[in-house]
């Protein structure tokens, strides 16, 4: 047997395989072995044909951002004319009409405001808490990370007190490439992995779940892909708090780094990868808005068992030129013709 | 080859493919109600590689759409207007030299020429546009006008459907894309196109288009009022006819865009409809070469993903596609040869840009 059909074999019989291995199925496997490896092993952990979507809106309380990061088209720096800090009525609007919408939670993310502090995120957290009965997804680690450096705390201190202010649970975002070669490049001031999962690791410490991401399709290597994920795995080991993985693909327009945008049949061979190799990591998202609906549709055979957010609002991937739409009963609509049961769901993926 | 397969019906299928027996009509129908669709497309790879290993064509080509004016007005059509009508027109034959001029440069190879049942043109207009077109370009190939403009003419000429197809042969006419056919089927035909020419009509003139020694292509347009028998049965017959004549060149499986037309109500073909009928054409056309993935009508993205579910071709640059862009699609209206290339071989496959006989082009 050779060592293609050896690793292939590991993962029919669902052992782990390990990094090396996980970059030669990768490099080698044909796009439909690929496939077919991790749509076994997606109806092996939910044998039910259900896939998930969750009604949520996508709040950017701020655009003005310090970290610069190349990859970014939505920030404004301190002092441009386009910088906004969102007010509570705008705010207020924002979280009725989700709830309107049948909408259960809200994802809450912003820039590195070089101007606020802690007591601002508890206010707004609170403010929210006080008003309305909804969970918020919010903060991703390099706004923790920079919440409590600007504020001279411990992340795990300014984690526990956004959570008695009223955060549920952590976005994944901001986790780009974790490796600190390609951090230096693409997010030179933002967290290095280290941080990123420390934040991770304490928030998972205080019972508080979070998604992970990964970005890919800038200057990272594909053996980076497979680092970033066994990071992530490594995490997954010791904590159990990821929900959910989510990989998608560096969108370049009206960015700083200039590269060829992923295709279809890359990101759905990274997409397969990461379910065969996050054996730890429940479930794995489908990225409409980066893909558009019809990989996204795809991507339910290659691994992805959720389809992600109806997105009511989603501001940062729309600044680099993407702009699929979709509304709820699209969403559903595309994964009943794929042949599954479309289930709304919570944060914590469980069916509502 | 070894698959897992989800759905065990598809596991005899994988054997008649094997032993190349030919499938049957519940085969068909059985490669659209699957849910396995990654074994379908691993057993459509299978015969698509058996055909063409690794390689993935692709055609440097520009298209002609010479008037919109069209007395047919199908329901499904967004492109066609009214004599008089606001947006209709017509090229006269010194605006498609122009037309053809303008791109003189570019290396392309086929052009692709049709348009509507205008009743203001004569039969010399379509002589006159061939020979323009061979005179400006004498090297690239003409594919042009569907069966569907074929009747119209040779009622035109008040010429013998045979006489016609010499005619235009003589004047520069190589070759004939695949659309008109719409779907084999009485039914439909009465529903959503009663003005234009029936299944049989069709049939007949493909049947003297390919005895005049000119290649034609098949298309089906799916994903409106069509059930899954129908869409077997249409691919079964154009299957026997390719039997009797060996005439046609690539079948192009085309997906439905109801905005503008009077569909509207009718929402868009999803990603697993499209992977499935270029599987369902590769495996049930086991006498067809050629299966393109239409990257203008399914999108650039998903006809990647379609070369490893049995399509072997991405039609071309083309420039300037007008009739689906007008129907809502949100494709480009070209491509580059570099896209073309870039898409191919990040799906793995050795791109080969060839002409409109599937020659490679050195």
């Amino acid at each position: 047997m050779n060592k293609l059909n050896h690793i292939i074999e590991k993962v029919k019989d669902n052992r782990r395989i390990d990094v090396n291995e996980g970059l030669s199925l990768f490099r080698q496997a044909d796009f439909l072995t690929l496939a077919s490896l991790a749509n076994h092993r997606r109806f092996f952990l939910h044998p039910d044909k259900i896939v998930t979507y969750v009604v949520d809106r996508n709040i950017n309380y701020t655009n003005i951002c310090v970290s610069g990061c190349r990859f970014c088209a939505f920030f404004a720096s301190p002092g441009q004319e386009s910088g906004y800090i969102i007010s509570k009525q705008e705010l207020s609007d924002k979280i009725k009409e989700t709830i309107d919408l049948g909408g259960t939670q809200i994802l809450l993310q912003g820039g590195m405001h070089p101007d606020l502090e802690i007591d601002y995120y508890v206010d707004l957290l609170r403010f929210i808490k006080e008003n309305f009965d909804i969970h918020i997804h919010g903060f991703s680690p390099p706004e923790i990370d920079f919440i409590a450096n600007k504020s001279s705390l411990s992340i795990d201190k300014t984690i526990s007190i956004l959570k008695e202010a009223g955060l549920s649970s952590i976005p994944g975002g901001g986790a780009e490439i974790l490796c600190d070669d390609i951090r230096k490049k693409v997010s030179p001031n933002k967290c290095l992995s280290g941080e990123w999962l420390e934040v991770m690791r304490r928030a998972h410490a205080r019972g508080m779940r979070s998604s992970a991401t990964m970005m890919f399709g800038h200057l990272e290597k594909d053996f980076h892909i497979f680092a970033h994920m066994d990071k992530i795995r490594n995490l997954q080991d010791e904590t159990h708090g990821f929900t959910a993985f989510i990989p998608w693909t560096f969108q370049p327009d009206n960015t700083n780094i200039s590269v060829k945008k992923k295709t279809s049949v890359e990101y759905l061979r990274v997409l397969a990868m990461s379910r065969l190799f996050l054996d730890n990591i429940d479930n794995i998202q489908a990225s409409w808005v980066t893909q558009g609906d019809k990989i996204a549709q795809t991507a339910l055979y290659f691994g992805a068992n959720d389809m992600g957010s109806t997105m009511i609002e989603e501001n940062v991937v729309a600044s680099a030129g993407v702009d699929f739409m979709l509304s709820r009963e699209e969403l559903t609509r595309l994964i009943a013709k794929a042949g599954f049961e479309p289930k709304q769901r919570d944060c914590y993926y469980h069916l509502l | 080859m070894d698959i897992s397969f989800i759905d065990k019906r598809l596991e005899s299928i994988f054997n008649k493919v094997l032993k190349g027996s030919r499938l049957s009509k519940e085969d068909g129908i059985c490669i659209y109600e699957t849910h396995d669709l990654i074994a379908l497309g691993q057993i459509a790879s299978h015969a698509r590689r058996a055909l063409h290993g690794n390689k993935a064509f692709y055609i440097y080509n520009q298209h002609l759409n010479y008037t919109n004016v069209c007395r047919n007005r199908c329901r499904f059509c967004a492109y066609a207007r009214d004599d008089g009508e606001k947006g209709a027109y017509v090229w006269s034959i010194d605006q498609i030299e122009k037309r053809l001029l303008e791109r003189i440069d570019d290396p392309v190879t086929e052009l692709h020429i049709v348009g509507g049942l205008n009743e203001d043109l004569s039969f010399q207009y379509f002589i006159d546009l061939l020979e323009t077109v061979k005179r400006i370009r004498p090297n690239a190939t003409i594919k042009a006008f569907t069966c569907v403009e074929i009747d119209y003419l040779a009622n035109l000429a008040g010429l013998s459907l045979e006489d016609t197809i010499q005619r235009l042969k003589d004047a520069g006419l190589e070759m004939m894309p695949g659309g008109g056919a719409e779907v084999l089927n009485s039914r439909i035909h009465e529903e959503l196109f009663p003005k234009k020419i029936g299944h049989e009509r069709w049939l007949e003139i493909v049947k003297a288009v390919h005895k005049a020694g000119i290649k034609t292509n098949a298309t089906m347009l799916y994903g409106h009022i069509e059930t899954i028998e129908e869409r077997v049965d249409h691919l079964i017959a154009l299957r026997k006819l390719q039997d009797e004549t060996a005439g046609f060149s690539a079948f192009i499986p085309l997906a439905f865009h109801s905005k503008n037309t009077k569909l509207s109500h009718i929402p868009p073909t999803t990603a697993v409809d499209d992977l499935k009928n270029v599987a369902a054409a590769r495996l049930m056309l086991d006498n067809f070469d050629h299966i393109k993935a239409y990257w203008v009508m399914i999108g650039e993205r998903l006809a990647q993903v379609a070369l490893s579910f049995g399509a072997d071709d991405l039609d071309g640059t083309i420039m300037e596609e007008r009739i689906t862009h007008t129907a809502g699609a949100k494709s480009a209206i070209g491509l580059t040869k570099e896209q073309m290339e870039d898409m191919i071989t990040k799906a793995g496959f050795e791109p080969v840009q060839r002409d409109s006989f599937y020659r490679p082009i050195k």
